[in-house]
Order: structure tokens, then C-alpha cells, then sequence
């Protein structure tokens, strides 16, 4: 325990805005990821254990499109579309055959998805840590807030992901496609005698899930060293998010990823031996006081 | 002679090793009213499972302006324009009644798209005063009205009304009889599941008797009320 450490580092604004900028990059990235996590349970009622390799794939996508072309645009769709196209597949060739069977076939499938993603990636990129950089696009002086100082592309990660997640939002909300998958998470049958293609929107919706991840996974790239199974840490601190926040609430979601990405950037002064303990511990305290999480629906009686 | 606009031909349906619907036969003009009449578990939600592609046949078929819909996946089915109203009323409650009716929209099997949510408040009254009201909030027959409506928008053919009547109050009953005869009076196809004859002798044009999965009896429904023997044998509580 430091915690004068902790005390001295909210004292000095410098040092505060930094961790602040770690916490927010931390936060959204886990937001990305666990949102598209929880969509994907909230509407087909499946845990999809391989969404962290699909975080890793986006990364490594971007990796590979910015080593061809040097272009960061060019990078963030390859790992946002390539990784939702991947993810409409696996839902429609793999996924779509275990709907309603036990939750242990459901681990096992993705379980061995996440196994021969993390070997191709090591047949194709290599076993070695892999390092994208920075963009040329973002080598920009830091900005400057209160004394302290973040680095361009951090603004941008922040930013990105806070539009992304409200779009994500508006979306479900106030679309009539959002108003059809969330009748879709309520009642399927009905939704189908009404004319809808359910089998399509499970696979979209699925797609839209993983392309979060992928969309992760690309604007992690430049600011953290690639190697294959990066995305197994992700994934727990995501089902961390989600029980904190409440399945398939995706301000939930949000709420919960910047309260972890606080306490790992907080944590990481004050208490670092005790970061992913108090994690799970938050996750205990909710799941004792609020089985359904902060945000989530009480389940139906 | 033209084809019907829905025709039921010698359709069987199973539910695993037991058979439910035994050869069923019927057919529905363009602008009738057919009460699906029977008892308790003759068959009346069965039927309709079965044209909406719920519980598909096994064998026999369902034609929709002579075209063979059976075996097409519900959603299909409802664009084909069959528009299903379940028995039990399921609304989806955490949307608002206004939402209920958007997922419901599509055009009709031609293009067309004459029931809009405008018209809609038009012919539903009660339900444009609650719009923004999440519909698992509304009362039984609120919810009945509203599982109407929202298939309304989806712009049918023939619509199937399974027990709209089922656990009202009477004044309320009196309601939805309303409002059925309306849009009857309007022209839109209707075949209506009922244990209630009563229910149904102001309301239908014609009538069919479900027993025991079997079709027993076709008729008008004046030659039905008339009809002593079929009423006490086939209907009677």
C-alpha cells in the first residue's frame, strides 16, 4: 500500500491528468469490448467466450493494413469490418449450431475458436511481440490540460470510442432496427410472424458485437505491444464490466469500464498489489447487492 | 371459379409422436369473416400455428392466393400477408405502444402500405391517448387492442385472431366485437378463433367447427346459429 503515493499523484495536476487519460483510454477500450460482449448475450442469449481473440484479430488486422499501407484510417476499418465479418461467419457456421444448447458446449466451441485464432496468429505474424507505433496522422505535440500533458492519439481513443458507444446507443434506442433487435431479445417467435428475418438479424447482430471488439482491438494497436492470446486478460476484465454493469445494458457497460480503467490507473500508485483484487471484489460486492448489476433488467418473474 | 384467397388442404401436424390436426380443410374468400369455432383444445391455436408457420404440416398444405405457403420459414409467411395475432397477447412490454406498432410496420405482399401508425390512432382511439406508454403497462384489453393494431401495420391479407375475447371483462369484450366488426366493415380478411360462439355470431360471416383436430362442420354462420344439433354437439360448455 502507497498510499501517500496515491495522495501526492492527485495533488499535482500533472500527474492527475495523466492517470485520468490512462483511466479514460482503459475504460473505453474495455467499454468497446464489453458492450459488444453484452449486445451479443442480451439479444441471443449466448456468452461468446471468443470475443477477447476477436479483440486480438482487430488488433493484428490494423497491425498488418498499416504495415501495407502506413495509413491509420485504412488500418482502424481493417480491424473493425475484418473482425465483423469474422464474426458474422463464426455466428452463422460455428455459433448458430450450439443456440440452446448447455453453456458448457457454448465454452467449449469458443474455447477451441479462441485456441486456433491465437495459432494462426502465431503462424502468420509470428510468436514474437509485435509493435505498430504511433500513426504518422497522430504524431502530433501532446495536448496540454491543467498542467499535464496526453498524447494526441489518447484524445482521439477517448473521443472515438465516446462517439462510438453513443452511436451504439442512439441506435438500439431510437432506430426502428434498434427497436426490432431489442423486441428480438424479448420475444424471437413473435418478432418473426411479424415479418422479420430473425435468423439474418442474429447473424447482424453478432456482427456488430464482434466489429466492436474488432474496432477495440484496432484502436489499442498503436499503444500496446501485440502478441497472440492478448485477448484472454481482456476478456475477463470485460465479464468484470458486464456483471458490474448488467448484462446487456450498455450504459451499464460504460459506467463499469471507466470504474475499472480507474481503478487500474488509480490502483496502479496507490495499491498495485491489490488492482485486480479489488476488481474482482467490486464484482463480488454487486453480485451480492445487485445479482442483476448496477444497470441490468431484474430478470423476469 | 377463382381460388380462395387462403385455402387449407388435408393438413396433418404432429407435436413430436402426437398427432393434433387430422386432414383439416378449409377456405377463407377475400372480405369474410370465418369464426374458427371449438372447444377448448380442439385445435383452434394449432390451426392458426400451422398457417402462420409456427407448427408447420406434415402433410397437406397452405395455399395464400394459390400459392403454396406452408413450409416457409413465419417470417415468410407473414410477408406472403398473413398477419398473426397469438392467443395470450404479447405485446412486447418494455416498448412503448408507439414502438410495439413500428416493429410491427412493413408493406403488404403488393407494395402497399395503407395502414400507417396514423391510421392506425384513427381506428384505435384509446391507444393514440397512450402512445408513449411502455405496453407492458396496459391493461388485458389495452394489450389485446394493441397485438391488433401492430399486425395491422404490417399491412396483411388475412389477419388470424386467436381468442381475442379470452379473460375481459364483458364491457371490454364489447369493445374488441367493435372494433373486429369494423374492420370487417372495412374489408380485411379475418378468420377468428373463439370458444365464445356468442362472441362471434355478431361479428363472423361464416363459420367452421373444429372437433378434436378434425374440420366437422362448414357453414354460414346464420346457418349455424340456426343449427341446434351442431351447437349443443360440437359447442356447448
Amino acid at each position: 500500500m502507497n498510499l501517500e503515493a496515491l495522495a501526492s499523484c492527485l495533488s499535482t495536476s500533472a500527474c492527475a491528468v495523466t492517470q485520468v487519460s490512462t483511466a479514460l483510454i482503459i475504460g473505453m477500450l474495455l467499454f468497446m469490448v464489453a458492450s459488444g460482449l453484452s449486445l451479443i448475450f442480451g439479444v441471443l442469449g449466448v456468452i461468446n467466450f471468443a470475443h477477447g481473440a476477436f479483440y486480438m484479430v482487430g488488433a493484428y488486422f490494423a497491425y498488418a493494413a498499416y504495415q501495407a499501407t502506413e495509413s491509420f484510417a485504412v488500418a482502424f476499418l481493417a480491424g473493425a469490418l475484418g473482425v465483423g465479418l469474422i464474426g458474422i461467419l463464426f455466428e452463422r457456421f460455428i455459433m448458430s449450431r450450439v443456440y440452446g444448447k448447455d453453456v458448457l458446449m457454448q465454452l467449449l466451441v469458443c474455447y477451441a475458436a479462441i485456441l486456433i485464432f491465437d495459432d494462426l496468429v502465431k503462424i502468420i505474424a509470428g510468436p514474437e511481440y509485435k509493435m505498430m507505433g504511433m500513426p504518422e496522422a497522430f504524431a502530433l505535440p501532446p495536448l496540454e490540460f491543467g498542467g499535464g500533458f496526453v498524447p494526441a492519439y489518447y484524445v482521439f481513443m477517448i473521443l472515438a470510442s465516446l462517439a462510438i458507444g453513443i452511436g451504439l446507443w442512439l441506435a438500439i434506442e431510437k432506430t426502428r432496427l434498434g427497436k426490432i433487435v431489442r423486441a428480438l431479445a424479448i420475444n424471437p417467435p413473435m418478432v418473426s410472424a411479424l415479418g422479420i428475418n430473425t435468423t439474418m438479424l442474429y447473424a447482424g447482430v453478432f456482427g456488430v458485437g464482434s466489429l466492436l471488439a474488432g474496432i477495440a482491438g484496432a484502436l489499442a494497436a498503436p499503444t500496446r505491444t501485440l502478441t497472440p492470446g492478448m485477448g484472454l486478460s481482456i476478456l475477463i476484465e470485460s465479464f468484470i464490466v458486464t456483471v458490474i454493469g448488467g448484462m446487456g445494458s450498455i450504459v451499464g457497460a460504460l459506467i463499469a469500464a471507466l470504474l475499472i480503467g480507474f481503478t487500474r490507473a488509480f490502483g496502479a500508485i496507490g495499491f498495485p498489489l491489490f488492482v485486480d483484487g479489488l476488481m474482482f471484489a467490486m464484482m463480488a460486492l454487486v453480485l451480492i447487492l445487485k445479482p442483476s448489476g448496477l444497470l441490468g433488467r431484474e430478470p423476469a418473474r | 371459379m377463382a381460388e380462395p384467397l387462403l385455402k387449407i388442404a388435408g393438413a396433418d401436424v404432429f407435436y413430436g409422436a402426437s398427432q393434433i390436426l387430422f386432414g383439416v380443410d378449409f377456405s377463407v374468400e377475400k372480405g369474410q369473416t370465418m369464426a374458427l369455432l371449438g372447444r377448448n383444445g380442439a385445435g383452434k391455436s394449432t390451426t392458426f400455428k400451422m398457417i402462420a408457420g409456427l407448427a408447420p404440416p406434415s402433410r397437406g398444405e397452405v395455399r395464400l392466393a394459390g400459392e403454396t405457403v406452408s413450409g416457409k420459414p413465419p417470417y415468410r409467411i407473414a410477408r406472403a400477408g398473413i398477419g398473426y395475432v397469438p392467443e395470450d397477447r404479447q405485446v412486447f412490454p418494455e416498448h412503448t405502444v408507439d414502438d410495439n406498432l413500428i416493429v410491427g410496420a412493413k408493406k403488404g405482399p403488393r407494395g402497399d402500405a395503407h395502414w400507417t401508425t396514423e391510421r392506425i390512432y384513427e381506428v384505435f382511439p384509446i391507444l393514440a391517448g397512450m402512445k408513449t406508454r411502455l405496453a407492458g403497462r396496459l391493461s388485458g384489453g389495452e394489450q389485446q387492442m394493441l397485438t391488433i393494431a401492430r399486425t395491422l401495420m404490417g399491412n396483411p391479407d388475412v389477419i388470424l385472431l386467436d381468442e381475442p375475447s379470452e379473460g375481459l371483462a364483458p364491457i371490454i369484450v364489447q369493445a374488441i366485437a367493435d372494433l373486429i366488426r369494423r374492420l370487417r366493415d372495412m374489408g380485411v380478411t379475418i378468420i377468428l378463433a373463439e370458444q365464445n360462439m356468442h362472441f362471434c355470431l355478431g361479428i363472423a360471416t361464416h363459420a367452421t367447427v373444429v372437433d378434436k383436430g378434425q374440420i366437422v362442420y362448414r357453414a354460414t354462420i346464420e346457418e349455424l346459429r340456426h343449427n341446434e344439433e351442431i351447437k349443443s354437439r360440437y359447442l356447448a360448455v
